[in-house]
């Protein structure tokens, strides 16, 4: 089967020179592969980890050492932690996404516009975009009267709703996912889950933190467990 | 990785004030924290600045006021002259020719043609003693636009964009307010629609709410023109904002350079972690 994700004796470490070079270990040297089409969960307790290690995927943390070798539509294999800025911004317009924990969108945009964005800067018209957002939406039960509001007022349930689908509308070669189903309700969270599912279905490789057993059980093809900075079992479900 | 189609290529960028001994740049920098050469009182504004810009791309440049972060972006409107490096715009002569020491004319070609600069004060950028509509008129005859009727239909075009009224485009800046300046003076900048635009500190002085219209503005005509982008500024929420990736400042040099999201979350440089930990 061929790999979408490569992690080799990956390890991060923070160095705080504000506090004395107080240093924090935060991953040990992580290895383990994601396929193409798989869906992977990450689990472990608060401060394992899990978010630090996604970072690092994305660049929004520089990994201290270690490789994490993509397989790139437009790249090939290349290297996440020695790629060059303009790579990473690339991939991040074209192939890989990452959806955090907490929306953080900039103020005085309209939740269809949030959400349309991501299609976008991948070349659609906004004329398209928005269409496609109001479809995705509608689907996850966001109420229409919402639409066009800022979405730094809503709900956390709803404010979930809408970085679920700004993460999964562009349908990304890869994508990181950190809670996708926290604050949601059991009809919203089976709806997430199937769309998740249904972008595997068309080519999707998902590395999925999340806490939620149902979720875990009913989407992912496999676990990952961190502990402390170290990965501790990878069972098969 | 030289056959990506970059737009803007700087090299070595370095500008020094009064005369500079042979230790001048060792013994200035963030190191020494200063930018003031010890030995003959040179002043550093700026050194070894090297980066390179892509089209549609938005590059921040922040630091504390002195860190040379405005002197780079004048050094490549013309503004001031610089004392030694290389910049290359791959629009002009294939990207072969560097743009410094290029004569005044073709200096002033380039300016008119290729780039846009819009500065913190809006009497840098506009002649007050010209209507608005007269400003914007005074860049497109300086590419070479002569017909009266497609200037006033362009300037009460840009007008619109910036959401001027064109009601008042035959009245002087001088009646406006600086909000409203301000986007008089984005109008003129992307008058020929430039692939470059420097944007000093753009913002600033300004209070919240029309800091936040010229903001959303400055988003929306980036996204529309698809313009690369210079933003210089000391605000790392206008960083934040705006910017894909962010070069840090300080005392003249480079300390820092990234992807603005790991500038802002994992910073490496201990002024970073200060600035960043300083962000209200």
């Amino acid at each position: 089967m061929t790999f979408a994700l490569k992690i080799k004796n990956l390890s991060k470490s923070f160095v705080m020179h504000i506090l004395n070079d107080k240093k924090i270990n935060a991953l040990f040297d992580l290895n383990f592969e994601i396929n193409k089409c798989e869906i992977v969960g990450l689990t472990g307790k608060s401060g394992s980890g899990k978010s630090t290690l996604i970072k690092c995927i994305y660049r929004t943390y520089l990994t201290t050492s270690g490789q994490i070798i993509y397989n790139s539509e437009k790249f090939g294999e290349i290297d996440l932690v020695t790629a060059d800025d303009n790579e990473v911004l690339t991939l991040r317009r074209s192939e890989i996404t990452y959806c955090s924990q907490f929306l953080k969108v900039i103020p005085r945009v309209s939740a269809v516009d949030v959400v349309g964005e991501s299609l976008v800067v991948r070349g659609s018209s906004w004329e398209f975009a928005r269409e496609r957002s109001r479809e995705y939406l509608s689907q996850l039960g966001l109420a229409e009267e919402l639409w066009d509001a800022y979405p730094s007022t809503f709900s956390g349930g709803e404010q979930q709703r809408i970085n679920v689908a700004r993460a999964i509308i562009a349908k990304p070669n890869f994508l990181l996912i950190d809670e996708p189903t926290a604050s949601l309700d059991q009809k919203t969270k089976d709806v997430v889950i199937d769309m998740i599912v249904q972008l595997k279905q068309e080519g999707t490789s998902v590395l999925c933190i999340s806490h939620d057993q149902y979720t875990i059980e009913k989407m992912t093809d496999r676990v990952i467990e961190l502990k402390e900075g170290k990965i501790v079992s990878v069972p098969i479900i | 990785m030289e056959n990506r189609n970059w737009l803007l290529k700087v090299e070595g960028l370095t500008k020094i004030y009064g005369e500079p001994g042979k230790n001048t740049l060792h013994h200035t920098g963030p190191l020494y924290h200063t930018n003031q050469c010890p030995e003959t009182g040179a002043i550093v504004a700026c050194a070894d600045i090297n980066f390179t810009l892509y089209p549609g791309e938005v590059l921040g440049i922040v630091g504390e006021s002195g860190s040379g972060k405005s002197t780079v972006v004048k050094l490549l409107y013309f503004d001031f002259e610089a004392t030694s490096g290389n910049a290359w715009l791959n629009e002009y002569n294939h990207g072969k020719t560097n743009l410094l020491n290029e004569s005044n004319q073709r200096k002033r070609y380039l300016r008119h043609h290729k780039m846009g600069m819009v500065y913190q004060n809006p009497r840098d950028g506009l002649n007050f003693e010209f209507s608005s509509g007269g400003n914007i008129a005074e860049k497109l005859l300086m590419a070479g636009n002569f017909h009266v009727g497609n200037i006033r239909k362009r300037a009460s075009g840009l007008l619109t964009a910036t959401e001027v009224p064109v009601a008042r485009m035959d009245d002087t800046p001088l009646s406006f307010s600086g909000g409203m300046q301000q986007r008089v003076q984005i109008s003129k900048a992307i008058a020929n629609n430039p692939p470059l635009l420097f944007l000093d500190e753009v913002t600033t002085g300004l209070d919240v709410s029309v800091q936040a219209k010229v903001l959303d503005m400055i988003r929306r005509l980036q996204q529309e023109l698809n313009i690369a982008m210079i933003v210089v500024s000391h605000d790392l929420s206008v960083i934040r904002m705006l910017t894909d990736r962010t070069i840090v400042m300080k005392d003249g040099r480079i300390v820092e350079k990234g992807l603005t999201d790991q500038i802002l979350q994992d910073p490496q440089n201990t002024y970073t972690q200060l600035l960043v930990s300083s962000l209200l």
